[in-house]
């Protein structure tokens, strides 16, 4: 019996500092309970992080690079969503 | 460096390809942008960056192999367990390596067999056997500081993946030169027959670890596109002199002499060293190093001991699957 190829899990931390888990990279891992321990011992060598999500990478969904001017086009005319659009008058101070 | 295997020139088949979009491609790079897996790229900057990318992943991984050599010999635990840490670690970095290469479009079984088939090189260096306690001093000292001189403008490389793994790796590879160079110190100031030993380690890694930065700038063909994709940053030739000018006076400071009668200080304060045997280099390159034979038997035997590790793993996921599949039926 030949061997299939190992699924590939994308691997997400949250350090310890209470931002999002974030994406850190991938790895090989026939089940998810082995990707998670494989994340550990690849990812988090040094205290690196709380929380490991492991998802497997056919999972996701990506937008396409070629299509990115399209995709992000409505928010590139936009200008009116930055606060720095608005003048407000300097003796009114920070705001 | 752990791809100086990669000296001829990549066939330039850009012809074939749209050249508007080779042309677009030149100018994100020019503009310093990231190019990132999914992007168009031309067919030889992916070969190119593949063979970069596992040859380098290839290198962590035999590099496992003289280290790990002492590890069961280690003088006392703390240096055991510092050890066995950075062998690890050299076991992270080519993971991930192969992570990276495999966002390039070739599966990471693929990069493994190809080089367990002798088709993929893999750094010279690692094919230097480790004779006594001090090699394991000079390879972090000497071979894991000439890695972060390469490594550090990669992490500027334009290859996304490349470069965020490059970035991990060289944050873990200070801790590799920093324990090599106390057990170096630790030596040097011990008893005449250690520092004896620590002198006769320099000498043995000297040359080679110069021969890591790859054939002298005026005989490598491959530099020229490389540069222009920017995937290289400095020439060969300019990372040796760097890593010559770091680590001339750590040996000062150790009481160690460079095994090179002929080096000379120059008016600008750079240490100017002697022709390098390019012969012992290509025939290193060639299979003929000292432990050529060694390192390549040893990664088949351990890629062949674990294969039923692999299979028991597969077969483990695909029945929990079917279970899965069975019960939501129900």
């Amino acid at each position: 019996m030949s061997t299939p190829n190992t699924p590939l899990w994308e691997v997400f931390i949250r350090s310890r500092n209470g931002l999002a888990h974030k994406h850190v990279g991938s790895l090989h891992a026939s089940d998810a309970t082995m990707a998670l321990q494989a994340a550990r011992d690849i990812y988090t060598r040094r205290g690196e992080g709380l929380s490991i999500w492991v998802v497997p990478s056919s999972a996701i969904t990506a937008s396409d690079p070629a299509e990115k001017g399209m995709m992000f086009e409505p928010a590139e005319s936009k200008i009116y969503r930055h606060p720095t659009f608005y003048e407000v008058p300097e003796e009114v101070g920070h705001m | 460096m752990y791809t100086q295997a990669l000296n001829t020139a990549e066939t330039d088949d850009r012809g074939l390809e749209d050249a508007a979009k080779a042309a677009q491609f030149q100018a994100r790079i020019d503009a310093e942008e990231r190019i990132e897996p999914n992007d168009w790229m031309p067919a030889a900057y992916r070969k190119t960056l593949t063979r970069q990318i596992s040859q380098h992943a290839h290198s962590e991984i035999v590099g496992m192999l003289p280290e790990g050599n002492w590890i069961t010999r280690a003088p006392t635990l703390r240096r055991k367990a510092a050890l066995l840490a950075k062998v690890q670690d050299e076991c992270g970095h080519g993971l991930y390596l192969y992570a990276a290469a495999e966002t390039l479009g070739s599966s990471r079984e693929e990069l493994v067999d190809a080089m367990l088939a002798g088709k993929a090189k893999y750094s010279s260096i690692f094919n230097y056997p480790t004779l006594t306690w001090a090699d394991i001093g000079t390879i972090g000292w000497l071979v894991d500081g000439a890695a972060i001189m390469n490594q550090i403008p990669l992490c500027r490389c334009s290859y996304g993946p490349y470069a965020r793994a490059m970035i991990r790796v060289c944050k873990e590879e200070s801790f590799h030169q920093r324990q090599g160079y106390e057990i170096m110190l630790t030596l040097c100031r011990g008893s005449d027959e250690q520092k004896a030993m620590a002198q006769d380690a320099l000498d043995r890694w000297w040359w080679p670890v110069l021969m890591m930065f790859g054939p002298p700038d005026a005989t490598s063909q491959h530099s020229d596109t490389s540069t222009k994709w920017k995937i290289k940053r400095f020439s060969n030739d300019e990372l040796r002199q760097k890593f010559v000018d770091a680590t001339v006076p750590q040996a000062q400071y150790l009481g160690l002499t460079i095994p090179d009668p002929g080096m000379t200080q120059d008016a600008d304060g750079h240490w100017r060293y002697s022709e390098i045997d390019w012969t012992e280099f290509k025939q290193v390159l060639a299979g003929n190093g000292p432990c050529n034979r060694d390192r390549m038997a040893a990664r088949r035997k351990a890629h062949a001991e674990g294969a039923w590790v692999r299979e028991a793993a597969a077969a483990y996921a695909a029945k929990r699957a079917q279970r899965r599949t069975a019960q939501a039926a129900e």
